[in-house]
């Protein structure tokens, strides 16, 4: 397509992948704590990737013997209860948190935005439908939906990620709506169509593409929500497998042994998913920034 | 202006209150604290008469001290100081005398004996209530069952202050059954008032009013929240209780109930995970005591009906895989009595619980299974109680690491509390963890139910042998014949036979354990293991 | 209006009617055996069939959900197996002490989120600005439990300061006379000063906890409105006439920024209703909450039913005001419906 951007009076790119990593640079400079949040975010991707391969100890072995100790040079962390490593299991954990996140936001992504895309664009009875089975979604207490969704279908991971999902489906499909609603009969729409595309192709090459910087937004502080809720759920009982290594779990677990002034056992695994949801939510806002600029909160 | 006085008074107030100082009760206060007793645990009662249907655990405690029974039991002092109850030696509670026949016994009740509203205690209530428990059904008519007190006929009112008690057979348990919780003594003419022809036994009402003749009697009852008892000042089943005034609050969070102990808001606590017992022992800043659960065991159960845990040589493989130290250790922190590791020569004596005498040895293990036909091991699954997970789960990370040394493979399988029995007594599970303990402190009692071939519910492993069958039905008549050598040897036999099957591996006994202020006494350990209140002093 | 109401009403019906019958399915599905369960540790198969029997759920699931719906229009909900009452009276009693709870965190947080939120609009992009959207998304990125814990941990056990977790009040004062089921209110009401102050003590920790989750949404929304407010023109006149930059800011730019806010304060209200069962948990609150967890636990049915019907019921009654009080606020709102 024809470059209608005015040149620039330093010669650099005015558009293409040049011009947005300098508009990228732009945002950052100007909100450090976005940049700081994107390095955050670049580690924990790391540690999930080669976190397993560098820890020192196994995160499921046991080691009675050495129960219950505090932080030191041979243990980080310190151990738990059954003498396991806490800083292996903690770096261990990113991997199966990340997981959880990001396979939430994914599935999420795709039930509520592809439902609230075809909602927004078709209108009609697909609206009607996909509003009220959201309407109905929200009805329900969220956290005690998914603490049901899990009770009954079993507590695996997959069910944790699948009751996630579900809670989140009705403010994807809202956010999916608007936005395709608004670009219905946006220009490049009608051109699309007036080249012979289906309405079908038009929603999945057209509309989708266009919203994705929203929705990418929303997905990330999805993420920071899955976590949390894989969290409550295990302080209920309704959370992984033992002997997994999961944020949530070693959380829940270690808040017993805070009174005794077992601190550890709760303190790192907390910290590191305050980090990690921190982490995730800033990096909402600057993509937000980077996005749409207008929408700042 | 109007609106901006109020909101000035509204901030004052709000900024007093919002600065809470450490508590400084008024001296009202500050001596109803005094006489006041308060218990907290993790969950309370979901109903307080123990007939009723599906009554928990709870419940029982406010049972025991909110009823009187025919005869209680007489207390012993151990070496370490604590109140036992004595097996055989039987205390009047409502009678004042008790005749034992050939095939009956009669008990006159006491001349003073009221009921809370003041109305007089008569044999017609006794009668009453016994008839309830053998026809309510549940728990309660399954525990008078286990003496042999089945038929409402077996209860015959003599006159107005004497009943006598018929025999089926000659059963030693018979009388012990009368002193356990389920046959407690109700208001019957109080009951009845509430009963509908729906309701004919008034179960409604005595699910939220105590209607009995006990030490104590409920004020209040907030589910899930709080029982209120104050005493009953003309109790006669024996001395009356020093606390006037007892609450029992629940609360969750194991965690705020030790901060609660240790900052002395809370009297008595008895459901804290072991470790917290441990400390606070060390600390020196609350009176702990330990005793084992009577008849008692926590064990790991495998279904010998379904492969691959029907072959022996797998059950012994399993035996000498399972890290019994470790887990002595790192989850009961030496709080229990270990049934693992009998010297070899050892004699079986007459007692049970016992140790076996297998230990931990992954080599012998290891050979086992493979002489067992699994060189490679097998996968199986590993179930446990959600409701006490504070022990079972490190148990079963414990031993799942344990078995997988030898190549079992384990999935963990966490059964809610509620659905725990049911899945246990479909029989299908094939290797759990449980706990077992009977209230009558017999070692037949135990065997009936866990090891007979009658394949009673508590037969988790439906385990059927008819040589078992035989030792256990021998020493039951023994007891009742009052044969002492023939009861002694076939307790041996069974006993043995049980280790040598293997069928459930004996972890450890459990201890009881109770954390009381320094200024709390008068804990008595019942094999209900519940808290009796009626000994118990403050100051 | 009534037109608006009435069609909000009727919009609500089929999302009620999804809720009730995903509910019912969603029990059925859970793993428990409410007839195991009730029939006792020591039930044999026919004791237990018996009870199953008793309770109706040997029929096929069609006729238990037809038998669940006339129960629920003569206002049965049915009895609770773990405490043993009837639902209703169970909802009734707890629901006072969870929404007394969430009101009193929602004003805490308000008090915290919104002064933030309109000094962090005042001056965008500064250190103040930054500042504010770390200690907002830091509230949010805990686990609320986790944060409910470890106040407890500092306040009452290391400090002493806050007084011991019990619940709703200590163990020595009796509740006020019933009128609302606030103690607040009602302690007031019966002009027990000493009870109220002894409630609001309690109720603290609790609504802290609360209050530091919910600190996020507000004050972003806060600042993001103002901002959109203070660059509108009646603002500009407002500067242009001289008036005191606090005045301009507090009594003009800040009623009219107020309405998005509103609206996101009912949203937070009713999360924080769902997901206050965490912070019930530790604090060994009576509330609604805790009795829906323990019920889920136990595989109860009927206080689950109950509790998301009570909860679905509340969420659509709370949209219906916020609109309704958006009507009332924003006449153009009003005017446009």
């Amino acid at each position: 397509m024809t470059n209608l951007a005015l040149p620039r009076e330093d010669g650099a790119p005015s558009s293409g992948l040049g011009a947005a990593l300098r508009h990228a640079r732009y945002i950052l400079r100007d909100n450090a704590v976005t940049g700081f949040a994107f390095a955050l975010f670049v580690l924990i991707v790391l540690a999930a990737l080669f976190g397993p391969y560098l820890v020192p100890y196994d995160p499921l072995a046991s080691d009675t013997a050495a129960a219950l100790k505090p932080p030191s040079l041979a243990h980080w962390f310190g151990t738990d209860q059954l003498g396991r490593d806490v800083f292996s299991r903690v770096i261990v954990a990113t991997r199966l948190d990340f997981l959880i996140a990001v396979t939430s936001v994914a599935l999420v992504f795709f039930m509520g935005g592809l439902a609230g895309v075809a909602a927004g664009f078709f209108g009609g009875w697909t609206d009607r439908i996909v509003g009220r089975v959201a309407d109905t979604v929200m009805a329900f207490p969220l956290f005690v939906l998914a603490m049901g969704i899990v009770a009954a279908l079993g507590n695996t991971v997959q069910n944790i990620i699948l009751a996630t999902a579900i809670v989140n489906f009705p403010l994807y499909a809202r956010v999916a709506r608007a936005e395709a609603n608004v670009r219905r009969e946006a220009g490049f729409v009608q051109a699309a169509r007036l080249s012979g595309n289906g309405e079908v192709r038009i929603l999945l090459g057209q509309i989708l593409p266009n919203i994705m910087p929203i929705m990418v937004v929303q997905m990330s502080l999805t993420m920071g929500y899955a976590i949390l809720n894989a969290a409550g759920l295990s302080f209920i009982g309704l959370g992984v497998r033992p002997p997994t290594a999961e944020w949530g779990i070693m959380v829940a677990e270690g808040a017993a042994f805070m009174v005794s002034g077992e601190w550890w056992i709760a303190f790192f695994p907390g910290a590191a998913l305050m980090i990690a949801v921190f982490c995730f939510n800033l990096l909402g806002d600057g993509l937000r920034d980077i996005v749409d600029p207008q929408r700042r909160t | 202006m109007k609106r901006r006085e109020f909101l000035k008074s509204m901030t004052a107030l709000a900024a007093g209150g919002a600065l809470p100082a450490p508590a400084i009760w008024s001296p009202a206060r500050a001596q109803a604290r005094q006489e006041t007793l308060l218990i907290v645990s993790e969950s309370g009662p979901n109903n307080i008469d123990i007939h009723g249907v599906g009554t928990n655990v709870p419940g029982y405690e406010v049972s025991w001290n909110c009823y009187d029974r025919l005869i209680s039991h007489e207390m012993k002092t151990l070496a370490n100081g604590v109140q036992y109850y004595e097996r055989d030696k039987f205390k009047m509670e409502l009678a004042d005398d008790m005749k034992v026949g050939d095939m009956s016994v009669t008990f006159t009740l006491k001349k003073n004996a009221t009921f809370h509203d003041g109305t007089p205690v008569t044999a017609k209530d006794v009668k009453w209530s016994l008839d309830r428990a053998v026809t309510v059904g549940g728990f309660p008519t399954f525990q008078m069952g286990a003496g042999s007190l089945t038929k409402p006929e077996q209860f015959v009112v003599v006159d107005d202050r004497t009943i006598r008690v018929d025999f089926l057979r000659k059963d030693r348990l018979t009388l012990p059954d009368l002193a356990v919780i389920v046959p407690c003594v109700l208001n019957s003419e109080l009951v009845k008032k509430h009963a509908s022809e729906k309701d004919p036994w008034g179960l409604e009402y005595t699910k939220l009013n105590s209607a009995g003749s006990g030490a104590y009697r409920v004020v209040s009852w907030n589910a899930g929240t709080e029982v209120v008892f104050e005493r009953n000042d003309k109790w006669a089943g024996g001395a009356l209780p020093k606390v006037r005034r007892i609450i029992w609050r629940m609360v969750p969070s194991a965690g705020n109930r030790r901060a609660l102990l240790e900052r002395g808001d809370a009297d008595i606590s008895y459901d804290l995970p072991n470790k917290d017992f441990v400390e606070l022992k060390d600390s020196g800043k609350l009176n702990i005591v330990s005793t084992p659960y009577s008849n008692g065991i926590q064990y790991i159960g495998m279904n010998v009906k379904n492969p691959p845990f029907d072959n022996l040589k797998v059950r012994q493989a399993v035996a000498y895989a399972l890290p019994y130290q470790k887990i002595m250790d790192a989850v009961l922190f030496g709080l229990a009595k270990p049934m693992f590791g009998a010297a070899p020569g050892a004699a079986t004596e007459v007692i049970w619980p016992q140790p076996h005498h297998y230990n931990t040895d992954i080599g012998k293990a290891k050979a086992l299974l493979v002489e067992a036909g699994y060189p490679n091991g097998f996968e199986t699954t590993l179930s446990f109680d959600l409701g006490f997970a504070g022990v079972n789960e490190p148990i079963c990370v414990l031993t799942q690491e344990s078995l997988a040394q030898i190549g079992i493979k384990c999935t963990i399988n966490k059964i809610p509390g509620a659905t725990w029995r049911t899945e246990l007594n479909k029989k299908v599970l094939p290797l759990y963890t449980n706990v077992f303990s009977g209230w009558l402190d017999y070692p037949e009692y135990f065997f009936i139910w866990c090891y007979h071939g009658k394949n009673s519910i508590f037969n988790t492993m439906s385990y059927q042998s008819k040589e078992m069958d035989g030792f256990i039905d021998a020493a039951v008549t023994a007891a009742a014949e009052g044969d002492k050598t023939s009861y002694a040897k076939n307790v041996r036999e069974f006993v043995d036979l049980a280790f040598v099957d293997i069928p459930r591996i004996p972890l450890y006994q459990p201890y009881v354990n109770v954390a009381m202020q320094k200024n709390v006494s008068g804990y008595q350990y019942w094999f209900h293991r519940r808290l009796d209140y009626r000994a118990l002093a403050k100051g | 209006m009534l037109r608006m109401i009435c069609k909000r009403m009727l919009i609500a019906v089929p999302s009620l009617i999804g809720v009730v019958i995903i509910t019912f399915l969603l029990t059925r599905a859970l793993p428990g055996d409410p007839a195991a369960y009730f029939a006792g540790p020591a039930a044999t198969k026919e004791a237990i069939e018996q009870i199953r029997t008793k309770l109706g759920l040997d029929q096929p699931l069609y006729r238990q959900f037809v038998r669940y719906v006339s129960d629920l229009a003569r206002g049965d909900l049915g009895n609770s197996l773990t405490t043993g009452q009837p639902v209703g009276y169970e909802i009734r009693t707890r629901l006072p002490a969870s929404a007394e709870l969430t009101l009193l965190g929602l004003l805490l947080s308000m008090l915290i989120a919104v002064p933030l939120g309109i000094l962090a609009a005042t001056r965008p992009n500064s250190l103040i600005d930054h500042a504010c959207r770390v200690i907002a998304t830091a509230g949010v990125s805990l686990p609320v439990f986790f944060t409910g814990l470890i106040l407890v941990y500092v306040f009452y056990y290391l400090l002493g300061w806050a007084p011991p977790p019990l619940g709703r009040l200590d163990v020595f004062f009796s509740p006020p006379p019933h009128i609302t089921g606030f103690y607040l209110v009602d302690s007031m009401i019966a002009g027990d000063g000493e009870l109220f102050l002894a409630s609001l003590k309690q109720l603290i920790l609790p609504a802290l906890t609360l209050g530091i989750f919910s600190l996020a949404p507000i004050a972003r929304m806060t600042r993001a409105s103002m901002l959109a407010v203070l660059a509108s023109d009646f603002v500009r006149t407002a500067r242009a006439s001289g008036l005191a930059p606090f005045t301009v800011v507090i009594t003009y730019a800040f009623r009219n920024a107020m309405l998005p806010v509103v609206t996101t304060l009912g949203m937070v209200f009713s999360f924080l209703l769902g997901a206050n069962v965490l912070v019930e948990k530790v604090f060994a609150w009576p509330g609604i909450g805790s009795f829906a967890v323990e019920a889920l636990i136990a595989s109860d049915f009927a206080p689950l039913q109950g509790f998301v019907l009570t909860m679905a019921v509340m969420y659509v009654a709370l949209n219906l005001m916020i609109d309704i009080l958006y009507g009332a606020i924003d006449p153009r709102v009003r005017i446009e419906a």
